[in-house]
């Protein structure tokens, strides 16, 4: 496969605070290909975004990884120095982050943060740096951008933020864009235009991005490919429409049931049962055993590693089966299959 | 704040265009700017307002009372009042403003690198400033004058190596708790060097306590280099400076009260000029 952008590869990641250990990330595998779209669906507090920022190397205190490595254009990025790193962050790889009031730099115009980029990485000049911000605030659909270069963060409204959030990333054209739950701070009619914006940037530049969220309607709307976290595993990953059709994982079902489904008011919105365990002392064997109506005893003991049915596609679940046939029965999610 | 205030008043469309455009003219600072403008406008005219020299001696002339040839008299060795308390105005407030400069810059750095970094760069930079601390102000400052002998130079270090902890102590504590917002992560996740980080991204949102701190200290500079000229360990005679002045009128204080006077008046216009200043300010910068 020569056109493998990303490889992640068992990567761990330990958490140490004074009192006690945390495993956020825990030999979590995938691969994105040029131009693909991965979303990393999963509750919060389930490992997506330390993900993320393991991929940068962006560890908060405490943070380190224990294992795996992180091919990006075949570079183990965990073996680079510090230099090399910062070469790659902003450079190639971009990020956009889920709050962007808290993410911009207050108390500088937004059009100087996105030059910013272009002027420290691909050595700029200040003037080059101000066309080319102007030229992105163009692109990412900012009205009227050769004025708005000189707003701070708090004149534009939340969806112009994140507009400005997304030319940062763009800035020095990197190969592969970040995203942390980019549209959940916003309201739906603004998501929608962010969630279109980056479909089409994603088309006219052919960016990979790795598109993380809680969301899977938005996962589904512009997302190739889709791994499901549970508890700092990936539980199931493969093509959206796939995987949305056919969960063969019951956290997935349980996700998926969890969608309001508007064209049946009457219907009782789902949940799952029960919390999230504990990444500080996770239980053994299936970690949501406890949480799973199809668990049998075979769940209680063992490692539940990826087991792909064809090429891409993988379950963690021994009991798949039984889990695709109730997705069948389900009028709601059979009715996708057929 | 007034009722009036809390009511919703309805922007312009210049206020919408740049809400940090309403920002706020306080007469704190319409009154501090007015004050320090004639204040800095005298001294630097000094050569303009008088005529006299502030070091030229006149035995014939010594102390004689205000007259329109001598505004404030002049001094026991026939020098004129006016002109030395003009001239030293430019001493004062010289080494006031640019030794509270040195140290804003040298606290700021250090302050800066020992929030940002943390660690061991932390702990040497604050025991450093826990035993700068540890000492009174002025004890340090006259003994740091003492070792070094009277003299500009001995002044400028001595307020230097005492008054940069305060900065540092200010701006540590901005950028530990600046340093956690999420732009910071984002401008690390940009790949920006460390330095950039810091210039652009971190000082920049928290230097305001500082530079509002700063304008009392120039005040409180002042008073130190006045109190040092009052105690014989000033700015070198013949220079004129306020201090020194005080010092040789008070002997005269029965028979020629403004010789001390008036050089103390100065100080305290000064000091109520840059407080003001300082206040309206802090009102500018206030974050919203």
């Amino acid at each position: 496969m020569t056109d493998l952008l990303l490889s992640v590869r068992n990567l761990r990641v330990e958490l140490s605070t004074r009192r006690e250990i945390v495993r956020p990330v825990e030999n979590v595998s995938f691969d994105l290909r040029k131009g693909q779209t991965l979303g990393i669906v999963g509750e919060s507090g389930c490992g997506k975004s330390m993900m993320l920022r393991t991929i940068l190397g962006l560890l908060p205190r405490g943070g380190r990884i224990t294992g795996g490595e992180i091919l990006f254009q075949g570079t183990d990025l965990l073996k680079l120095s510090n230099q090399q790193l910062r070469d790659v962050r902003g450079r190639l790889i971009g990020m956009i982050f889920q709050e962007p009031m808290t993410a911009l730099n207050p108390v500088m115009q937004v059009g100087e943060q996105i030059a910013e980029g272009p002027v420290a990485h691909l050595g700029y000049t200040k003037k080059a740096g101000r066309r080319r911000a102007v030229e992105l605030m163009q692109q990412v659909g900012i009205p009227d951008a050769a004025r708005r270069f000189s707003a701070y963060p708090n004149e534009l409204s939340g969806g112009m933020r994140q507009r400005v959030m997304i030319a940062i990333a763009l800035a020095c054209e990197p190969q592969l864009i970040l995203c942390d739950e980019p549209t959940t701070a916003l309201d739906v009619t603004i998501q929608d235009q962010i969630l279109k914006l980056l479909v089409q940037l994603q088309e006219s530049t052919e960016i990979s991005m790795i598109f993380v969220s809680h969301d899977l309607a938005v996962v589904s709307q512009i997302c190739q490919s889709v791994a499901v976290m549970y508890a700092a595993e990936i539980v199931e990953i493969g093509s959206v429409a796939s995987v949305l059709a056919d969960p063969s994982h019951p956290y997935t079902l349980g996700l998926l049931r969890s969608v309001p489904d508007f064209d049946n008011v009457k219907a009782v919105l789902e949940s799952i049962p029960g919390i999230p365990p504990s990444l500080v002392e996770p239980p053994e064997g299936c970690r949501f055993r406890a949480r799973c109506e199809f668990a049998q005893e075979d769940c209680a003991s063992g490692d539940f590693p990826l087991l792909f049915s064809d090429g891409e596609r993988a379950s963690s679940c021994i009991h798949s089966n039984s889990c695709r046939e109730a997705a069948q029965a389900d009028p709601i999610i059979g009715s996708r299959v057929r | 704040m007034g009722a009036a205030s809390s009511l919703p008043i309805p922007l312009t469309s210049d206020d919408l265009q740049r809400g940090r455009g309403a920002r706020r003219i306080s007469p704190n600072l319409v009154a501090g700017s007015i004050i320090l403008f004639v204040i800095i406008g005298l001294v630097i005219a000094a050569p303009l307002v008088t005529s006299y020299s502030p070091t030229a001696l006149n035995a014939t002339q010594a102390l004689l009372g205000p007259s329109l040839h001598h505004l404030l008299g002049t001094d026991e060795l026939g020098r004129d009042e006016w002109s030395r308390l003009l001239y030293g105005g430019r001493v004062d407030l010289e080494i006031a403003f640019l030794a509270v400069l040195a140290s804003f810059v040298v606290g700021t750095a250090v302050g800066c690198l020992a929030g940002y970094f943390g660690g061991w760069v932390d702990v040497i930079a604050m025991r450093v400033v826990d035993v700068i601390l540890a000492f009174p102000f002025f004890v340090l400052v006259i003994a740091l004058v003492f070792i070094l002998g009277p003299g500009t130079k001995s002044i400028y270090i001595a307020i230097i190596a005492t008054d940069w902890v305060s900065y540092t102590w200010i701006i540590r504590r901005e950028i530990i708790a600046m340093k956690r917002h999420e732009f910071i992560l984002a401008a690390a996740a940009l790949g920006y060097r460390h330095i950039r980080i810091m210039i652009r991204h971190l000082i920049p949102n928290c230097i305001t306590q500082a530079i509002v701190y700063s304008m009392s200290d120039v005040v409180f500079t002042i008073l130190t280099i006045v109190t040092l000229g009052f105690l014989g360990l000033g700015v070198p005679p013949p220079a004129p400076e306020w201090g020194s002045m005080m010092s040789d009128g008070q002997q005269f204080i029965t028979t020629h009260w403004e010789l001390a006077t008036f050089p103390g008046i100065a100080v305290v216009i000064a000091g109520i000029g840059l407080s003001l200043f300082g206040d309206g300010i802090a009102d500018l910068l206030r974050v919203e």
